[in-house]
Protein backbone atom coordinates (compact mmCIF):
# COMPACT_ATOMS: atom_id res chain seq x y z
CA UNK A 1 0.00 0.00 0.00
CA UNK A 2 1.32 3.29 -1.05
CA UNK A 3 1.81 6.04 1.65
CA UNK A 4 -0.64 8.11 0.27
CA UNK A 5 -3.51 5.52 0.32
CA UNK A 6 -2.55 4.68 4.03
CA UNK A 7 -2.96 8.37 4.76
CA UNK A 8 -6.50 8.56 3.03
CA UNK A 9 -7.52 5.53 4.25
CA UNK A 10 -6.17 6.55 8.24
CA UNK A 11 -7.75 9.91 7.97
CA UNK A 12 -11.01 8.73 6.49
CA UNK A 13 -11.55 5.92 9.36
CA UNK A 14 -10.71 8.70 11.99
CA UNK A 15 -13.24 10.63 10.54
CA UNK A 16 -15.82 7.83 10.68
CA UNK A 17 -15.54 6.87 13.83
CA UNK A 18 -15.32 10.74 15.27
CA UNK A 19 -18.59 10.89 13.26
CA UNK A 20 -20.04 7.44 14.56
CA UNK A 21 -18.90 8.57 18.14
CA UNK A 22 -20.49 11.56 18.28
CA UNK A 23 -24.06 10.76 20.10
CA UNK A 24 -22.33 8.35 22.68
CA UNK A 25 -19.44 11.19 23.63
CA UNK A 26 -20.18 13.79 26.47
CA UNK A 27 -20.63 17.35 25.52
CA UNK A 28 -17.05 18.10 26.86
CA UNK A 29 -15.44 16.09 25.23
CA UNK A 30 -17.38 17.24 21.60
CA UNK A 31 -16.01 20.13 22.64
CA UNK A 32 -12.98 18.87 23.27
CA UNK A 33 -12.21 18.10 19.64
CA UNK A 34 -13.73 20.99 18.10
CA UNK A 35 -11.65 22.91 19.74
CA UNK A 36 -8.69 20.73 19.01
CA UNK A 37 -9.40 20.27 15.52
CA UNK A 38 -9.44 24.42 15.01
CA UNK A 39 -6.15 24.57 16.72
CA UNK A 40 -4.98 21.60 14.95
CA UNK A 41 -6.09 23.53 11.47
CA UNK A 42 -3.75 26.52 12.37
CA UNK A 43 -0.89 23.94 13.60
CA UNK A 44 -1.48 22.35 10.35
CA UNK A 45 -0.64 25.64 8.42
CA UNK A 46 2.26 25.74 10.22
CA UNK A 47 3.70 22.31 9.36
CA UNK A 48 3.30 23.64 5.72
CA UNK A 49 5.44 26.34 6.85
CA UNK A 50 7.88 24.25 8.69
CA UNK A 51 8.73 22.23 5.86
CA UNK A 52 9.15 25.25 3.79
CA UNK A 53 12.03 26.46 6.65
CA UNK A 54 10.21 29.17 8.41
CA UNK A 55 8.45 29.22 12.11
CA UNK A 56 5.80 31.94 12.36
CA UNK A 57 5.06 32.93 16.02
CA UNK A 58 2.09 35.09 14.62
CA UNK A 59 -0.66 32.84 13.23
CA UNK A 60 -2.88 33.91 15.78
CA UNK A 61 -2.87 37.33 13.49
CA UNK A 62 -4.95 34.71 10.45
CA UNK A 63 -6.95 32.95 13.52
CA UNK A 64 -8.26 35.84 14.46
CA UNK A 65 -9.28 37.82 11.39
CA UNK A 66 -11.35 34.23 10.16
CA UNK A 67 -13.05 34.51 13.64
CA UNK A 68 -13.60 37.98 13.44
CA UNK A 69 -14.52 37.73 10.17
CA UNK A 70 -17.16 34.99 10.62
CA UNK A 71 -18.70 37.08 13.49
CA UNK A 72 -19.23 40.15 11.51
CA UNK A 73 -20.68 38.33 8.79
CA UNK A 74 -22.92 36.47 11.29
CA UNK A 75 -24.31 39.48 12.83
CA UNK A 76 -23.66 42.60 10.57
CA UNK A 77 -23.99 41.23 6.85
CA UNK A 78 -27.16 38.04 8.33
CA UNK A 79 -25.06 35.45 7.07
CA UNK A 80 -26.71 32.24 9.23
CA UNK A 81 -25.21 28.94 8.20
CA UNK A 82 -22.06 27.92 9.84
CA UNK A 83 -20.51 26.53 6.97
CA UNK A 84 -20.34 29.57 4.89
CA UNK A 85 -19.33 31.17 7.80
CA UNK A 86 -16.35 29.01 7.98
CA UNK A 87 -15.80 29.56 4.56
CA UNK A 88 -15.70 33.40 4.59
CA UNK A 89 -13.21 33.57 7.65
CA UNK A 90 -10.88 31.23 5.65
CA UNK A 91 -11.13 33.77 2.82
CA UNK A 92 -11.00 36.30 5.30
CA UNK A 93 -7.44 35.27 6.69
CA UNK A 94 -6.35 34.47 3.33
CA UNK A 95 -6.88 37.83 1.91
CA UNK A 96 -5.26 38.57 5.34
CA UNK A 97 -2.36 36.55 4.32
CA UNK A 98 -1.72 37.42 0.60
CA UNK A 99 -1.22 41.19 2.01
CA UNK A 100 0.80 41.26 4.89
CA UNK A 101 2.56 37.77 2.69
CA UNK A 102 3.75 40.13 0.25
CA UNK A 103 6.45 41.67 3.28
CA UNK A 104 6.55 38.55 4.74
CA UNK A 105 8.10 36.57 2.37
CA UNK A 106 10.90 38.51 1.94
CA UNK A 107 12.30 37.16 5.46
CA UNK A 108 13.98 33.54 6.52
CA UNK A 109 14.42 32.98 10.18
CA UNK A 110 14.43 34.55 13.69
CA UNK A 111 13.44 38.03 11.28
CA UNK A 112 10.28 36.17 9.55
CA UNK A 113 9.41 34.86 13.02
CA UNK A 114 9.90 38.38 14.86
CA UNK A 115 8.02 39.63 11.80
CA UNK A 116 5.06 37.38 12.17
CA UNK A 117 4.89 37.98 15.67
CA UNK A 118 4.83 42.02 15.23
CA UNK A 119 1.66 41.65 12.46
CA UNK A 120 -0.88 39.61 14.85
CA UNK A 121 0.49 41.99 17.68
CA UNK A 122 -0.42 45.03 14.99
CA UNK A 123 -4.11 43.34 15.18
CA UNK A 124 -3.97 42.84 18.99
CA UNK A 125 -3.80 46.26 19.54
CA UNK A 126 -6.74 47.27 16.54
CA UNK A 127 -8.80 45.36 18.02
CA UNK A 128 -8.63 46.06 21.68
CA UNK A 129 -9.05 49.47 20.27
CA UNK A 130 -11.85 49.11 18.01
CA UNK A 131 -14.81 49.58 19.95
CA UNK A 132 -17.21 48.95 17.21
CA UNK A 133 -16.10 45.14 17.27
CA UNK A 134 -15.86 45.16 21.33
CA UNK A 135 -12.94 46.34 22.33
CA UNK A 136 -11.13 43.72 24.65
CA UNK A 137 -14.43 41.94 25.59
CA UNK A 138 -15.15 41.06 22.18
CA UNK A 139 -18.69 40.21 20.96
CA UNK A 140 -20.86 37.63 20.83
CA UNK A 141 -21.32 35.09 17.16
CA UNK A 142 -24.12 31.97 16.79
CA UNK A 143 -24.48 30.20 13.57
CA UNK A 144 -28.46 29.80 13.78
CA UNK A 145 -27.65 26.65 10.83
CA UNK A 146 -25.20 24.37 9.42
CA UNK A 147 -25.25 23.01 6.20
CA UNK A 148 -28.87 24.31 6.42
CA UNK A 149 -29.63 22.47 9.67
CA UNK A 150 -31.05 24.67 12.39
CA UNK A 151 -28.45 24.27 14.91
CA UNK A 152 -29.98 23.48 19.08
CA UNK A 153 -32.78 20.43 18.15
CA UNK A 154 -32.09 17.29 15.77
CA UNK A 155 -29.00 16.51 13.91
CA UNK A 156 -28.13 19.93 14.39
CA UNK A 157 -26.89 19.81 17.46
CA UNK A 158 -23.58 17.88 16.12
CA UNK A 159 -23.62 20.80 13.20
CA UNK A 160 -20.31 22.37 14.54
CA UNK A 161 -18.88 19.30 15.25
CA UNK A 162 -19.87 17.91 12.33
CA UNK A 163 -18.59 21.10 10.03
CA UNK A 164 -15.62 21.26 12.22
CA UNK A 165 -14.70 17.01 11.26
CA UNK A 166 -15.38 17.36 8.11
CA UNK A 167 -13.03 21.14 7.95
CA UNK A 168 -10.53 18.33 9.39
CA UNK A 169 -10.76 15.88 6.80
CA UNK A 170 -10.68 18.13 3.98
CA UNK A 171 -8.01 20.05 4.42
CA UNK A 172 -5.49 16.85 5.39
CA UNK A 173 -6.62 15.71 2.35
CA UNK A 174 -6.29 18.03 0.41
CA UNK A 175 -2.67 19.55 1.98
CA UNK A 176 -1.07 15.98 1.70
CA UNK A 177 -1.85 15.85 -1.73
CA UNK A 178 -0.63 19.38 -2.24
CA UNK A 179 2.72 18.44 -0.15
CA UNK A 180 3.33 15.41 -2.30
CA UNK A 181 2.94 17.47 -5.89
CA UNK A 182 5.24 19.14 -8.01
CA UNK A 183 4.85 22.40 -6.42
CA UNK A 184 4.36 20.69 -2.68
CA UNK A 185 7.87 19.47 -3.19
CA UNK A 186 9.28 22.68 -3.20
CA UNK A 187 8.62 23.33 0.59
CA UNK A 188 11.77 21.45 1.89
CA UNK A 189 13.23 22.16 -1.26
CA UNK A 190 13.13 25.90 -0.32
CA UNK A 191 14.21 25.05 3.44
CA UNK A 192 17.57 23.09 2.04
CA UNK A 193 18.47 25.44 -0.55
CA UNK A 194 16.96 28.59 -1.76
CA UNK A 195 19.70 28.97 -4.57
CA UNK A 196 19.21 25.38 -6.20
CA UNK A 197 16.10 26.14 -6.56
CA UNK A 198 16.67 29.66 -8.14
CA UNK A 199 18.85 27.70 -10.51
CA UNK A 200 16.31 25.41 -11.40
CA UNK A 201 14.13 27.72 -12.74
CA UNK A 202 11.69 28.55 -9.69
CA UNK A 203 11.35 31.31 -7.66
CA UNK A 204 11.66 30.68 -3.88
CA UNK A 205 9.89 34.06 -2.90
CA UNK A 206 6.83 32.03 -4.85
CA UNK A 207 6.71 29.49 -3.14
CA UNK A 208 6.78 31.15 0.59
CA UNK A 209 4.36 33.40 -0.68
CA UNK A 210 1.77 30.69 -1.71
CA UNK A 211 2.71 28.62 1.17
CA UNK A 212 2.28 31.20 3.67
CA UNK A 213 -0.98 32.30 2.20
CA UNK A 214 -2.02 28.42 2.46
CA UNK A 215 -1.63 28.56 6.36
CA UNK A 216 -3.28 31.68 6.44
CA UNK A 217 -6.45 30.55 5.20
CA UNK A 218 -6.34 26.96 7.24
CA UNK A 219 -5.59 29.18 10.44
CA UNK A 220 -8.70 31.44 9.23
CA UNK A 221 -10.51 28.10 9.35
CA UNK A 222 -9.71 27.07 12.84
CA UNK A 223 -10.63 30.43 14.25
CA UNK A 224 -14.23 30.60 12.45
CA UNK A 225 -14.71 27.44 14.03
CA UNK A 226 -14.24 28.22 16.91
CA UNK A 227 -15.58 31.32 16.93
CA UNK A 228 -18.92 28.96 16.05
CA UNK A 229 -18.09 26.32 18.67
CA UNK A 230 -17.26 29.70 21.56
CA UNK A 231 -19.73 31.60 20.45
CA UNK A 232 -17.55 34.09 20.98
CA UNK A 233 -14.57 36.18 19.74
CA UNK A 234 -12.08 38.71 21.32
CA UNK A 235 -8.70 40.04 20.92
CA UNK A 236 -7.07 37.24 22.59
CA UNK A 237 -6.95 35.22 19.49
CA UNK A 238 -4.64 37.28 18.03
CA UNK A 239 -2.73 37.71 21.46
CA UNK A 240 1.16 35.92 21.02
CA UNK A 241 0.61 33.13 23.15
CA UNK A 242 -2.67 31.49 21.07
CA UNK A 243 0.14 31.72 18.31
CA UNK A 244 2.71 30.27 20.72
CA UNK A 245 0.48 27.51 21.64
CA UNK A 246 -0.03 26.46 17.71
CA UNK A 247 3.53 26.38 17.71
CA UNK A 248 3.55 24.27 20.50
CA UNK A 249 0.95 21.99 19.11
CA UNK A 250 3.35 21.98 15.70
CA UNK A 251 6.26 20.92 17.89
CA UNK A 252 4.46 18.25 19.92
CA UNK A 253 2.90 17.03 16.51
CA UNK A 254 5.79 16.98 14.47
CA UNK A 255 5.65 17.52 10.48
CA UNK A 256 5.59 13.95 9.49
CA UNK A 257 1.95 13.76 8.28
CA UNK A 258 -1.29 15.86 8.21
CA UNK A 259 -2.68 13.86 10.70
CA UNK A 260 -0.08 14.56 13.48
CA UNK A 261 -1.48 18.38 13.88
CA UNK A 262 -4.95 17.08 15.33
CA UNK A 263 -3.56 14.42 17.42
CA UNK A 264 -1.32 16.84 18.71
CA UNK A 265 -3.95 19.63 19.44
CA UNK A 266 -6.19 16.88 21.11
CA UNK A 267 -3.54 15.81 23.30
CA UNK A 268 -2.71 19.14 24.29
CA UNK A 269 -5.69 20.01 24.99
CA UNK A 270 -6.41 17.03 27.25
CA UNK A 271 -3.17 17.75 29.16
CA UNK A 272 -4.31 20.77 29.65
CA UNK A 273 -7.50 19.73 31.21
CA UNK A 274 -6.29 17.39 33.15
CA UNK A 275 -3.10 19.87 34.44
CA UNK A 276 -5.76 22.61 34.89
CA UNK A 277 -8.18 19.79 37.26
CA UNK A 278 -5.56 18.34 39.18
CA UNK A 279 -3.09 21.13 39.39
CA UNK A 280 -5.12 24.27 39.02
CA UNK A 281 -1.42 26.65 40.42
CA UNK A 282 1.22 24.76 38.62
CA UNK A 283 -0.75 23.83 35.40
CA UNK A 284 1.55 25.73 33.24
CA UNK A 285 4.70 24.08 34.52
CA UNK A 286 2.91 20.53 33.87
CA UNK A 287 2.97 21.87 29.87
CA UNK A 288 5.91 23.49 29.77
CA UNK A 289 7.63 19.84 31.39
CA UNK A 290 5.50 17.93 28.56
CA UNK A 291 7.01 20.03 26.19
CA UNK A 292 10.68 19.81 27.38
CA UNK A 293 9.94 15.89 27.35
CA UNK A 294 8.95 16.23 23.21
CA UNK A 295 11.72 18.05 22.58
CA UNK A 296 14.22 15.94 24.48
CA UNK A 297 13.14 12.53 23.97
CA UNK A 298 10.54 12.57 20.45
CA UNK A 299 12.84 15.84 18.60
CA UNK A 300 10.48 14.95 15.31
CA UNK A 301 7.44 15.23 17.34
CA UNK A 302 5.11 12.61 18.88
CA UNK A 303 4.29 11.34 15.27
CA UNK A 304 7.95 10.11 15.40
CA UNK A 305 6.69 6.82 17.38
CA UNK A 306 4.90 5.67 14.52
CA UNK A 307 7.66 5.52 12.36
CA UNK A 308 10.44 4.81 14.71
CA UNK A 309 10.35 0.99 13.81
CA UNK A 310 10.57 1.97 10.04
CA UNK A 311 13.61 4.58 10.97
CA UNK A 312 16.77 3.02 9.58
CA UNK A 313 20.13 3.10 12.06
CA UNK A 314 22.04 6.64 11.22
CA UNK B 1 28.66 29.95 -36.79
CA UNK B 2 26.90 32.38 -34.50
CA UNK B 3 27.76 32.42 -30.93
CA UNK B 4 25.64 30.89 -28.39
CA UNK B 5 26.71 32.72 -25.52
CA UNK B 6 28.27 36.12 -26.10
CA UNK B 7 30.01 38.29 -22.79
CA UNK B 8 31.41 41.79 -24.12
CA UNK B 9 33.80 44.05 -22.00
CA UNK B 10 31.98 42.29 -18.83
CA UNK B 11 33.31 44.21 -15.59
CA UNK B 12 32.22 43.91 -11.94
CA UNK B 13 33.87 45.54 -9.03
CA UNK B 14 32.77 45.24 -5.42
CA UNK B 15 33.83 48.83 -3.92
CA UNK B 16 37.89 49.21 -4.67
CA UNK B 17 38.14 45.65 -5.89
CA UNK B 18 37.60 44.33 -9.61
CA UNK B 19 36.89 41.06 -10.26
CA UNK B 20 35.99 41.03 -13.54
CA UNK B 21 37.36 43.40 -15.54
CA UNK B 22 36.68 44.12 -19.29
CA UNK B 23 35.83 40.20 -20.23
CA UNK B 24 34.90 39.58 -23.33
CA UNK B 25 34.59 35.73 -24.67
CA UNK B 26 32.16 34.53 -27.54
CA UNK B 27 31.13 30.73 -27.20
CA UNK B 28 30.55 28.72 -30.10
CA UNK B 29 27.63 26.35 -30.24
CA UNK B 30 28.49 22.71 -29.67
CA UNK B 31 31.62 23.21 -28.32
CA UNK B 32 33.62 22.49 -24.96
CA UNK B 33 35.67 25.20 -23.61
CA UNK B 34 37.81 25.62 -20.28
CA UNK B 35 38.29 28.40 -18.42
CA UNK B 36 41.36 28.02 -16.22
CA UNK B 37 43.00 30.73 -13.94
CA UNK B 38 44.05 30.91 -10.18
CA UNK B 39 42.10 31.50 -7.14
CA UNK B 40 40.34 35.06 -7.43
CA UNK B 41 41.39 35.21 -11.05
CA UNK B 42 37.92 35.31 -12.28
CA UNK B 43 36.34 32.73 -13.09
CA UNK B 44 33.40 31.91 -11.06
CA UNK B 45 32.73 35.53 -11.27
CA UNK B 46 32.18 35.47 -15.19
CA UNK B 47 29.95 32.14 -14.24
CA UNK B 48 27.82 34.55 -12.10
CA UNK B 49 27.69 37.14 -14.14
CA UNK B 50 26.54 35.05 -17.43
CA UNK B 51 24.03 33.42 -15.10
CA UNK B 52 22.48 36.49 -13.34
CA UNK B 53 23.66 35.34 -9.45
CA UNK B 54 25.77 38.95 -9.88
CA UNK B 55 24.65 41.98 -12.16
CA UNK B 56 27.73 43.37 -13.97
CA UNK B 57 29.12 46.88 -13.28
CA UNK B 58 28.96 47.30 -17.29
CA UNK B 59 29.13 45.10 -19.96
CA UNK B 60 26.64 42.74 -21.93
CA UNK B 61 25.96 39.37 -21.87
CA UNK B 62 23.97 37.95 -25.26
CA UNK B 63 22.42 34.18 -25.50
CA UNK B 64 21.56 33.59 -29.00
CA UNK B 65 21.82 37.07 -30.02
CA UNK B 66 19.71 38.48 -27.12
CA UNK B 67 20.32 40.39 -24.43
CA UNK B 68 20.16 38.44 -20.87
CA UNK B 69 22.13 41.05 -18.70
CA UNK B 70 20.96 41.21 -15.63
CA UNK B 71 18.08 38.66 -15.58
CA UNK B 72 17.72 36.65 -12.64
CA UNK B 73 19.31 33.07 -12.27
CA UNK B 74 15.90 31.36 -12.36
CA UNK B 75 14.78 33.00 -15.75
CA UNK B 76 18.48 32.55 -17.58
CA UNK B 77 17.97 28.84 -16.21
CA UNK B 78 14.52 28.43 -18.23
CA UNK B 79 16.36 29.82 -21.36
CA UNK B 80 18.48 27.04 -21.12
CA UNK B 81 21.40 28.23 -19.43
CA UNK B 82 22.34 25.57 -16.38
CA UNK B 83 25.67 25.63 -13.85
CA UNK B 84 26.62 23.47 -11.42
CA UNK B 85 28.86 24.24 -8.54
CA UNK B 86 32.24 23.87 -6.80
CA UNK B 87 30.66 23.16 -3.69
CA UNK B 88 27.94 20.86 -4.55
CA UNK B 89 24.34 22.88 -4.06
CA UNK B 90 21.68 20.13 -3.51
CA UNK B 91 18.87 19.78 -1.26
CA UNK B 92 20.63 17.51 1.84
CA UNK B 93 17.11 16.13 3.80
CA UNK B 94 15.78 14.91 0.18
CA UNK B 95 17.28 11.72 -1.06
CA UNK B 96 19.28 11.89 -4.47
CA UNK B 97 15.44 10.57 -6.15
CA UNK B 98 13.49 13.72 -4.71
CA UNK B 99 16.46 15.86 -5.58
CA UNK B 100 16.33 15.63 -9.09
CA UNK B 101 12.55 15.20 -8.90
CA UNK B 102 12.19 18.23 -7.09
CA UNK B 103 14.03 20.12 -10.37
CA UNK B 104 11.69 18.33 -12.74
CA UNK B 105 8.67 19.12 -11.36
CA UNK B 106 10.04 22.43 -12.23
CA UNK B 107 10.15 21.97 -15.50
CA UNK B 108 6.95 20.28 -15.70
CA UNK B 109 4.91 23.05 -14.03
CA UNK B 110 6.58 25.34 -16.34
CA UNK B 111 6.72 23.49 -20.00
CA UNK B 112 5.76 26.52 -21.94
CA UNK B 113 8.25 29.06 -19.52
CA UNK B 114 11.56 26.69 -20.57
CA UNK B 115 12.54 26.07 -23.86
CA UNK B 116 13.45 22.26 -23.88
CA UNK B 117 12.99 19.90 -21.23
CA UNK B 118 14.28 16.13 -20.98
CA UNK B 119 10.28 15.75 -20.36
CA UNK B 120 9.07 14.86 -23.48
CA UNK B 121 5.40 12.84 -22.89
CA UNK B 122 7.23 11.38 -19.81
CA UNK B 123 6.21 12.02 -15.96
CA UNK B 124 9.12 13.55 -13.71
CA UNK B 125 8.73 10.56 -11.46
CA UNK B 126 10.03 7.94 -15.17
CA UNK B 127 12.56 11.10 -15.82
CA UNK B 128 14.19 11.04 -12.78
CA UNK B 129 14.68 7.78 -12.38
CA UNK B 130 16.43 7.39 -16.14
CA UNK B 131 18.37 10.54 -15.10
CA UNK B 132 19.52 8.68 -12.33
CA UNK B 133 20.92 5.72 -13.77
CA UNK B 134 22.55 7.99 -16.66
CA UNK B 135 24.55 9.82 -14.24
CA UNK B 136 25.42 6.04 -12.39
CA UNK B 137 23.33 7.37 -9.47
CA UNK B 138 20.70 4.92 -8.99
CA UNK B 139 22.35 2.75 -6.05
CA UNK B 140 22.11 5.89 -4.14
CA UNK B 141 18.39 6.64 -5.33
CA UNK B 142 16.96 6.55 -1.83
CA UNK B 143 19.56 8.28 0.21
CA UNK B 144 19.83 11.17 1.72
CA UNK B 145 21.91 13.48 -0.26
CA UNK B 146 23.74 14.76 3.30
CA UNK B 147 25.10 11.30 3.55
CA UNK B 148 26.27 10.84 0.03
CA UNK B 149 30.53 10.44 -0.63
CA UNK B 150 31.69 13.80 -1.89
CA UNK B 151 32.32 12.74 -5.97
CA UNK B 152 28.54 11.11 -5.97
CA UNK B 153 27.56 14.45 -4.21
CA UNK B 154 29.25 16.44 -6.79
CA UNK B 155 27.27 14.13 -9.49
CA UNK B 156 24.09 14.84 -8.24
CA UNK B 157 24.85 18.54 -8.59
CA UNK B 158 25.42 18.01 -12.12
CA UNK B 159 22.80 15.99 -12.97
CA UNK B 160 20.46 18.66 -11.20
CA UNK B 161 21.47 20.90 -13.38
CA UNK B 162 20.51 19.11 -16.81
CA UNK B 163 17.11 18.82 -15.71
CA UNK B 164 16.00 21.85 -17.62
CA UNK B 165 17.55 20.37 -20.95
CA UNK B 166 20.39 22.80 -21.32
CA UNK B 167 21.51 24.51 -24.48
CA UNK B 168 24.27 25.44 -22.83
CA UNK B 169 26.33 23.80 -19.69
CA UNK B 170 28.58 25.52 -16.96
CA UNK B 171 30.50 23.56 -14.69
CA UNK B 172 32.32 24.94 -11.82
CA UNK B 173 35.41 22.93 -11.21
CA UNK B 174 33.30 19.41 -11.61
CA UNK B 175 36.13 17.50 -10.65
CA UNK B 176 37.48 19.54 -7.29
CA UNK B 177 36.57 17.25 -4.42
CA UNK B 178 37.21 14.04 -6.34
CA UNK B 179 39.90 12.31 -5.95
CA UNK B 180 42.67 11.84 -8.59
CA UNK B 181 42.33 8.37 -9.96
CA UNK B 182 38.40 9.36 -10.09
CA UNK B 183 38.74 12.61 -12.06
CA UNK B 184 38.57 10.64 -15.93
CA UNK B 185 36.22 8.85 -15.00
CA UNK B 186 33.99 11.10 -13.81
CA UNK B 187 34.82 13.56 -16.64
CA UNK B 188 34.07 10.85 -19.15
CA UNK B 189 30.53 10.07 -17.75
CA UNK B 190 29.86 14.05 -16.77
CA UNK B 191 30.65 14.97 -20.79
CA UNK B 192 29.16 11.55 -22.03
CA UNK B 193 25.95 12.12 -20.23
CA UNK B 194 26.36 15.75 -21.75
CA UNK B 195 27.49 15.89 -25.26
CA UNK B 196 25.07 12.98 -26.40
CA UNK B 197 22.52 15.90 -26.99
CA UNK B 198 25.37 18.21 -28.09
CA UNK B 199 25.10 20.19 -25.19
CA UNK B 200 27.51 23.27 -25.71
CA UNK B 201 29.67 23.21 -22.37
CA UNK B 202 31.98 26.07 -20.55
CA UNK B 203 33.67 24.21 -17.91
CA UNK B 204 36.29 25.41 -14.76
CA UNK B 205 39.14 23.32 -14.15
CA UNK B 206 42.45 23.37 -12.49
CA UNK B 207 43.99 20.25 -13.82
CA UNK B 208 45.63 20.79 -16.52
CA UNK B 209 45.79 17.29 -17.71
CA UNK B 210 41.69 16.95 -17.68
CA UNK B 211 41.31 20.56 -19.69
CA UNK B 212 44.24 19.02 -22.60
CA UNK B 213 41.88 16.16 -22.81
CA UNK B 214 38.51 17.11 -23.52
CA UNK B 215 38.49 21.10 -24.40
CA UNK B 216 38.65 22.48 -27.73
CA UNK B 217 39.43 25.76 -26.70
CA UNK B 218 40.55 27.45 -23.34
CA UNK B 219 40.09 30.93 -21.84
CA UNK B 220 42.78 31.64 -18.90
CA UNK B 221 41.88 34.09 -16.73
CA UNK B 222 44.08 35.91 -14.44
CA UNK B 223 43.11 39.09 -11.77
CA UNK B 224 40.06 39.55 -13.59
CA UNK B 225 40.89 39.72 -16.52
CA UNK B 226 41.15 37.28 -19.68
CA UNK B 227 44.93 36.52 -20.59
CA UNK B 228 44.89 34.22 -23.43
CA UNK B 229 42.17 32.59 -25.54
CA UNK B 230 42.87 29.61 -27.79
CA UNK B 231 43.35 26.09 -28.86
CA UNK B 232 44.52 24.69 -25.55
CA UNK B 233 47.68 23.29 -27.00
CA UNK B 234 48.49 27.21 -27.68
CA UNK B 235 47.09 28.71 -24.81
CA UNK B 236 48.98 25.86 -21.84
CA UNK B 237 51.93 27.10 -23.99
CA UNK B 238 51.64 30.42 -23.83
CA UNK B 239 54.52 31.68 -21.76
CA UNK B 240 52.38 34.29 -19.59
CA UNK B 241 50.13 31.88 -18.80
CA UNK B 242 52.65 29.39 -17.75
CA UNK B 243 54.13 31.79 -15.48
CA UNK B 244 50.79 32.81 -14.15
CA UNK B 245 48.21 30.16 -14.25
CA UNK B 246 49.77 26.86 -14.98
CA UNK B 247 53.27 28.10 -11.84
CA UNK B 248 50.30 28.86 -9.71
CA UNK B 249 48.70 25.90 -10.09
CA UNK B 250 50.60 23.27 -8.91
CA UNK B 251 51.01 25.41 -5.54
CA UNK B 252 47.05 26.28 -5.33
CA UNK B 253 46.84 22.26 -5.88
CA UNK B 254 49.19 21.59 -3.25
CA UNK B 255 47.34 23.74 -0.81
CA UNK B 256 44.48 22.23 -1.53
CA UNK B 257 45.50 19.12 -0.80
CA UNK B 258 46.59 19.36 2.73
Amino acid sequence: MTRSRRTWLGLGAAAGVLALAAPVLPQWALFLIVISIAKGLAALGLLVLLRTGLVSFGQGLYFAAGAYAAGVAANQLGVADGALLALLGSLAAAATSAVVGLLLARYRAIFFAMLSLAFSMILYGLLVKSSLLGSTDGFNVAARTVFGLPVGSGPGRYGVYGLAVLLALGAALGLDRYLGSNLGRLAPAVRDNELRVEYMGASARNVVYLNLVLAGALAGAGGAVTALAVGHVDPEMAYWTTSGEFVFVAILSGTASVAAPFLGAILLELLRSFAYEHAPNTWQLVMGAAMLAVILFLPDGMWSVFRARRRAAP
Amino acid sequence: MSPILEAVGLTKTFGAVTAASDISVSVAEDSVVGLIGGNGAGKTTFLNLVTGYLRPTSGTVRFLGRDITGMPPRRVTRLGICRSFQIPQVFDSLTAYDNLLVGLGIVFMGRKAFVGSHLGASTPEAVADEMLSRFRLSEYRDEPASVLPEGVRKLLDIAMAMVVKPRILLLDEPTSGVSADEKFALMDLVLGAIRADKVTVLFVEHDMDIVRRYTERVVAFYDGRVIADGEPGAVLADREVRRLVVGEEAEAGEEAAC
